[in-house]
């Protein structure tokens, strides 16, 4: 890429953002079961290296939403997407591995593998063919690829239909819902040959590789540390100079950007794409972490908690995308996994498990109402960087533009 | 030689009553003497059906079919308690006590209870070694069943005459269609006798005995929809596919060409299935051929690694033909020789070729009135359907066209609206009573509840409709997690008033339940309160001059905080409503209102904001074309809402603001 | 008309809101470096008139050709006429708040538009020092750094100004320049405006009668959605149609 020497100088977040990042993931090696000193279990390492995909697909609905001012209620279904396609490699490769393994006196034919396969698949949807979409499960580079394709050219079909007949703002939001509802109900029906509301399981084991599940969580760590830092680092570079202009240009008005000469659509389709891409990506690195995949993933709530997690971080920043969603994801597994005291109140016990909703959907509701700027607020806060209030007009005509109380630079 | 033995039982079963009267006593004396000494010295004169028993004691302990018949039909004409006797009889709940006599038995515990057959009265317990239990075999139970339709067809009570037809239409046989016929002739009654006559045509299909006969029957029904008169013919038309050495016999309904009407390898299957061919040599059977000829490591000579070739497996197959080890598989040419010397034909199992053919025309006149009737049918789904859509989206669209704000939690108003019924059926038992209370209750609380969101939350976001957006997915998902806690996850039951239990039956293919009736009643209700109050009320004036500028509607003294409130207000009631009507037949759980929230943005943004009737429109377009889906494919709803979806997101490339949209300056473009 | 050829020439359109006729067969042509001021009272049409020039509004009937090769602006979309080189300013200042003065520039600095290329597009010396001369032409040279939502209005309009000389249109539209500027600004607008006439073709939209006289061009009234009348200023004030509608108020 043409990322010119100035350009970590420019984004000294971004610097700051490696570093912290790569202090982490060798901290939490140095404490792992596999290459330190144990502190962290296995399961708890699994849990960061989910969380920092998360934190990628955050980056990725920072850029759509927080920059381009479209909110996308579909970007878990490309996350999911990505996740199937990873997991049709995982799961046909690692039965291919058990039946080779249980094989007769005689070596089977390839028909007579693929057939052994389809029915260790598929037998618990009640068939025992092989779907035409499974034609490149059997090698690695094409479901990686696929990875890629499949949620990148559905976002390019989509946004180029929605983008077309300039749908924008809630109705963009709603008909994004419904595409990812289509998909989630699609993944649901047994027909669709990707197991029906089974899903795709086993994902955790690595065909190919011997190492155990200790040494491979911190793998998936680094892995993931990698891809995010790839993408924060692409993000910036994207953020960061005239591209970066147009886009926050469209957030705050589209028609003003059109007279400029800018194809606003080609823009919005652009980053759309790209950002299904992204999300792809860290679906395809979080399935494997988490074992398991299903349509159930992919519904539409799912993204609504993206987008929870990126106001809760705050919007139009990327380290904001990144600590909401790390902080949310983190928080929530500590509430929901039955580690949080319970709070006696002398009248009622509050139990978290079942309280946490409650409580993250009202501070959600706080946090719009009275910190459009999300935690990432609290940077501007200790550098004392107060942006004058100038009574919040609106920086564009759009209803979907800034008010000047949250924009931020 | 079975329809006249029966011909002939029923015609005894007429005439025989006179005849039992006149039966002397003395047979009955003398087993009355034998067995129950005791009572004989006291016991009047026996009667009625007591009387028959005794008499006939020996032959009812040991029926055999071939002589049972008078006896039958004897106790059938012996008075009170002979039908009971002879169902109990059948079903094998009689009992011969140790003095010889019959009771009715019931097994407890340690014994029986009896039941004295003449009378019905209790007759106290028997241990189990006290009593022998009666058991009829197959054919004697026919000819008692028999008996027993013929007297229920007469009896003199309707109702039991009505039931006996009931249980005829369900199981009817041959040997009922005489005693039926006989039946019809003495019906007093003109609505049994139709039903008797309708009855006697479907058991004349089935089992009548000539061609002519059946035929006319058959043809009496055209363009009949009862699913009994269906249930009659489809049997008729039944075909079974069979294979013949030379031309195809008995009744045939086609001749199948292999190759055109049946593929190779299934008519293979079927000859190989009627042993007149060898069976093909199947992959696994080859293998299994090839791994017990193993030797050495190799295969006749083949090393086995190589064996993942199916060209090397092939190869070392015929290496063990050769040596003879293995049979040799049959070539292509061998099956189409096979298959050349037989015809296949899909064979009625029904003889008679006339029937069928009647029947096959019946069938398909019936068919094409059904595929009328059912798309009849699919229309009034569709309607319900749309009313319940245009129900829950109705207050989601006055809100969305008159602020812009979308809710969220619309969903959750509709289910807070559910609970609230449900709630008031716990306090108030009467179900028509409760469901008057919980209708205004609902709109009241949820109109409460809209109005401290918009209150609180919603009035410092206006213009901001995403954040609107998400802040509302934030109390949504807070109250569904508060049901949750509150009401817990099960269902829960909120039950409609018996009035509108039931469904409004046009024929056996149309019908519509009445709850579905009284949504779309009360979405037409809805229809014209709305229009009522946007049209003719003040707060309708000030609704529409805030909807169209809100800027100058304040400048003309129109508080628009007040109306934003009292629209918000109104829209959330009205979802409380919904909430009601759709938990009548929905099952009622946290989940409840996020069921339909989709849909209900669905069809606000196709219909159009700010028009209640770009709401109606959009509601019939998304119920109908969900139904239209589900119709194509009728087994996976899951499909249908995938492409009505994808039908929806293809919809709004053509009418981007729905399908009655605002234009010009006013669509704030 | 001049003998430069015409720039923009608008035919016999007619267009229609809900039954409302906001433009009724209107004709209208502009040479290549001409100026043009056009009046009209409230809801004449002119600012519909430029929403559809600017492919924002699509007539019910009638053309619109630009250019030498006479291309069809109606089959445009708003990007593709603002490449071809008409560049508009609004009534309200409307300019990127959340960004600074700079980066508003380099945003409507001519250059390759399409995204790919915006991507790796790098600003270059001759970029930066295009950038200053434009801000310091308008008045912003030292606040270049600045986010421009922290401009006084009449910063905002110059900024707007300046953006559109980035864009280095044919054609500049502009709508009621004037609004919200002190005087010594106006008269800095009016020299601009004069000035830029000379290279390119400017059509002004304004309501101030004593900037339109300064601007000492051709003038054209709309009324109704129509062309009412045509011609130097002092022509068309002494129409008496033009003073029933408008000026004998």
């Amino acid at each position: 890429m043409a990322i010119k020497p100035g350009f970590l100088s420019k984004n000294p977040s971004v610097l700051v953002f490696l570093l912290v990042l790569a202090a982490f993931t060798l901290g939490v090696t140095l404490m792992s079961e596999a290459y330190g000193a144990g502190v962290v279990s296995t399961s708890f390492v699994k849990t960061l290296g989910k969380t920092l995909c998360l934190c990628l697909i955050a980056i990725a609905m920072d850029l759509i939403w927080g920059y381009t001012g479209i909110l996308s209620l579909g970007h878990f279904a490309f996350f999911g997407l990505g996740g199937y396609m990873i997991g049709m490699w995982l799961m046909y490769a690692r039965t291919r591995e058990i039946v080779l393994g249980s094989q007769g006196a005689l070596p089977p034919t390839p028909q007579e593998l693929q057939d052994a396969i389809a029915t260790q698949i598929f037998g618990v949807v009640g068939t025992s063919e092989l779907p035409a979409i499974w034609s490149f499960a059997g090698s690695l580079p094409a479901q990686l690829a696929l990875v890629v394709l499949v949620p990148g050219l559905l976002a390019l079909i989509f946004g180029w239909l929605a983008f077309r007949s300039r749908v924008t703002g809630v109705y963009l939001s709603i008909l994004t819902q419904a595409m990812t509802l289509a998909l989630s109900l699609y993944l649901f029906q047994n027909e669709s040959g990707l197991r029906g509301n089974n899903g795709l399981s086993g994902l955790q084991n690595i065909p190919g590789v011997a190492a155990d599940q200790d040494h491979l969580s911190i793998w998936f760590l680094w892995a993931s540390a990698g891809m995010l830092a790839a993408g924060y680092m692409l993000a910036a570079f994207v953020t960061s100079g005239k591209f970066g202009s147009v886009m926050r240009g469209i957030r705050d008005d589209e028609a003003r950007v059109r007279f400029l000469g800018y194809s606003v659509e080609s823009y919005k389709l652009f980053i759309f794409t790209l950002t299904a891409v992204i999300a792809a990506i860290a679906g395809a690195l979080y399935y494997p972490q988490a074992g398991i995949i299903n349509p159930g993933e992919m519904a539409p709530i799912a993204s609504i908690y993206l987008a929870v997690w990126v106001a809760i971080g705050g919007r139009g920043r990327l380290y904001g995308a990144v600590v909401g969603a790390a902080f949310v994801s983190l928080v929530s597994t500590w509430f929901t996994g039955g580690r949080a005291p319970d709070l006696n109140l002398g009248f009622y016990t509050v139990k978290w498990v079942d309280w946490w909703q409650v409580l993250l959907g009202l501070s959600f509701v706080l946090v719009t109402l009275l910190a459009p700027k999300g935690l990432a607020g609290l940077v501007d806060l200790v550098q004392g960087l107060r942006h004058p209030n100038r009574g919040g007009d609106p920086m564009g005509p759009g209803d979907g533009s800034l008010r000047e109380e949250e924009a931020v630079e | 030689m079975r329809h006249r033995f029966l011909a002939l039982t029923a015609a005894l079963c007429l005439a025989l009553p006179a005849f039992a009267q006149e039966t002397p006593p003395s047979a009955e004396v003398s087993s009355s003497e034998i067995f129950a000494p005791e009572a004989a010295g006291e016991a009047p004169a026996l009667t009625g059906l007591a009387a028959v028993l005794a008499t006939y004691s020996g032959d009812i302990a040991k029926p055999s079919r071939k002589t049972i018949g008078p006896v039958i039909a004897e106790i059938g004409a012996a008075g009170e308690g002979a039908p009971a006797f002879l169902a109990a009889w059948a079903d094998k709940r009689v009992g011969q006590a140790k003095d010889g006599r019959f009771y009715l038995i019931e097994k407890t515990k340690d014994g029986y209870a009896l039941t004295d057959p003449v009378t019905g009265a209790a007759a106290g317990t028997v241990p189990k070694s006290e009593l022998s239990e009666l058991k009829p075999n197959a054919g004697v139970r026919g000819v008692i069943a028999s008996a027993l339709v013929e007297f229920q067809l007469s009896d003199p009570d309707p109702a039991q005459r009505r039931a006996a037809l009931d249980a005829l239409a369900r199981n009817g046989a041959a040997e009922h269609l005489e005693p039926l016929r006989a039946s019809i002739e003495t019906e007093a009654d003109p609505a049994i006798r139709e039903q008797k006559e309708r009855l006697e045509r479907l058991l004349t299909v089935r089992f009548g005995t000539s061609s002519e006969e059946r035929v006319a029957a058959i043809e009496h029904f055209n363009g009949d929809l009862a699913l009994d008169v269906r249930g009659a013919l489809n049997p008729i038309v039944v075909i079974t596919r069979k294979v013949f050495e030379g031309a195809a016999e008995g009744n045939v309904a086609q001749v199948l060409r292999v190759g055109k009407d049946l593929g190779e390898e299934e008519a293979y299957l079927l000859l190989v299935e009627a042993g007149l061919a060898p069976a093909r040599l199947t992959a696994s059977e080859r293998r299994a051929v090839l791994e017990a000829n193993i030797d050495a490591g190799a295969v006749a000579g083949v090393p086995i690694a190589e064996l993942d070739d199916p060209a090397k497996r092939n190869a070392a197959y015929k290496a063990l033909v050769a040596e003879g080890k293995a049979r040799a598989a049959l070539t292509e040419r061998e099956i189409g020789a096979a298959l050349a010397g037989f015809t296949f034909a899909d064979v009625y199992s029904e003889t008679d070729a006339t029937v069928t053919a009647a029947a096959a025309l019946a069938l398909q006149a019936i068919d094409t009135k059904v595929g009328v009737m059912q798309a009849a049918d699919l229309g009034l789904d569709a309607l319900s359907l749309a009313s319940i859509y245009f129900l829950a989206a109705i207050g989601l669209a006055i809100t969305f066209g008159v602020m812009g704000v979308i809710n969220m939690a619309h969903g959750e108003f509709i289910t807070m609206g559910a609970y609230t019924g449900y709630v008031v059926q716990l306090y108030i038992a009467d179900y028509t009573t409760s469901i008057l209370v919980a209708l205004p209750l609902a709109f009241l609380i949820t109109a409460g509840a809209g109005v401290a969101m918009e209150r609180l939350v919603i009035r410092h976001l206006y213009k901001r409709p995403l954040e609107t957006l998400l802040a509302t997915f934030g109390i949504s998902i807070a109250l569904q997690q508060i049901f949750k806690n509150i009401f817990g996850t099960q269902a829960r039951p909120l039950t409609s008033p018996a009035w509108l239990d039931g469904a409004w039956m046009i024929n056996d293919v149309v019908s519509i339940s009445y709850i579905r009736i009284a949504i779309f009643v009360l979405a037409l209700i809805f229809l014209a309160l709305f229009l009522w109050v946007m049209k003719r009320t003040r707060l309708g004036l000030e609704v529409r001059a805030v909807t169209q500028n809100p800027s100058m509607a304040a400048s003309m003294g129109i508080n628009p905080d007040r109306i934003n409130m009292l629209t918000f207000g109104l829209g959330s009631g009205i979802a409380g409503i919904a909430g009601v009507a759709i938990g009548l037949f929905a099952k009622v759980t946290s989940e409840l209102g996020s069921d339909y929230i989709v849909q209900s943005f669905m069809t606000v943004v196709v219909g159009g904001v700010g028009n209640i009737w770009g709401t109606l429109a959009g509601a019939t377009l998304i119920g109908f074309l969900q139904k239209t889906i589900e119709w194509f494919n009728p087994s996976n709803t899951l499909a249908a809402q995938t492409y009505m979806i994808l039908f929806i997101i293809a919809f709004i490339q053509f009418r981007p603001r729905g399908i009655i949209a605002l234009k010009g300056r006013a669509a704030g473009d | 008309m001049s003998g430069t050829g015409t720039l923009l020439e608008v035919s016999g359109i007619s267009v229609t809101f809900d039954g409302f006729r906001a433009i009724n067969n209107l004709s209208f042509s502009i040479g290549a470096s001409e100026l043009r001021a056009i009046i009209g009272p409230n809801g004449a049409g002119k600012t519909t008139f430029m929403d559809i020039v600017t492919g924002k509004t699509s007539p019910d009937e009638g053309s619109v050709l630009w250019g030498e090769m006479s291309q069809n602006l109606l089959r445009m979309n708003e990007a593709q006429i603002a490449r071809v080189g008409i560049g508009r300013k609004f009534q309200r200042p409307t300019v990127f708040e959340d960004q600074s003065v700079a980066e508003n520039l380099l945003m409507a600095l001519k250059a390759a538009r399409a995204p790919w290329r915006v991507l790796f597009w790098r600003p270059g010396a001759g970029d930066h020092a295009r950038v200053e001369a434009l801000a310091a032409q308008v008045g912003l040279g030292d606040a270049l750094e600045r986010k421009s939502g922290e401009l006084s209005h009449g910063q905002k309009q110059w900024l707007e100004i300046g953006m559109l000389l980035a864009q280095e249109p044919k054609l500049l539209l502009v709508d009621e320049p004037a609004a919200g500027m002190t005087l010594a600004e106006r008269e800095q607008t009016t020299a601009l405006l004069v000035d830029l006439s000379k290279t390119r073709a400017v059509v002004v939209v304004e309501h101030d009668m004593e900037f339109v006289r300064r601007l000492n061009c051709k003038v054209t009234v709309l009324h109704e959605g129509s062309v009412l009348a045509e011609g130097s200023l002092d022509h068309v004030t002494a129409n008496p149609k033009v003073i029933e509608v408008y000026l004998g108020r």
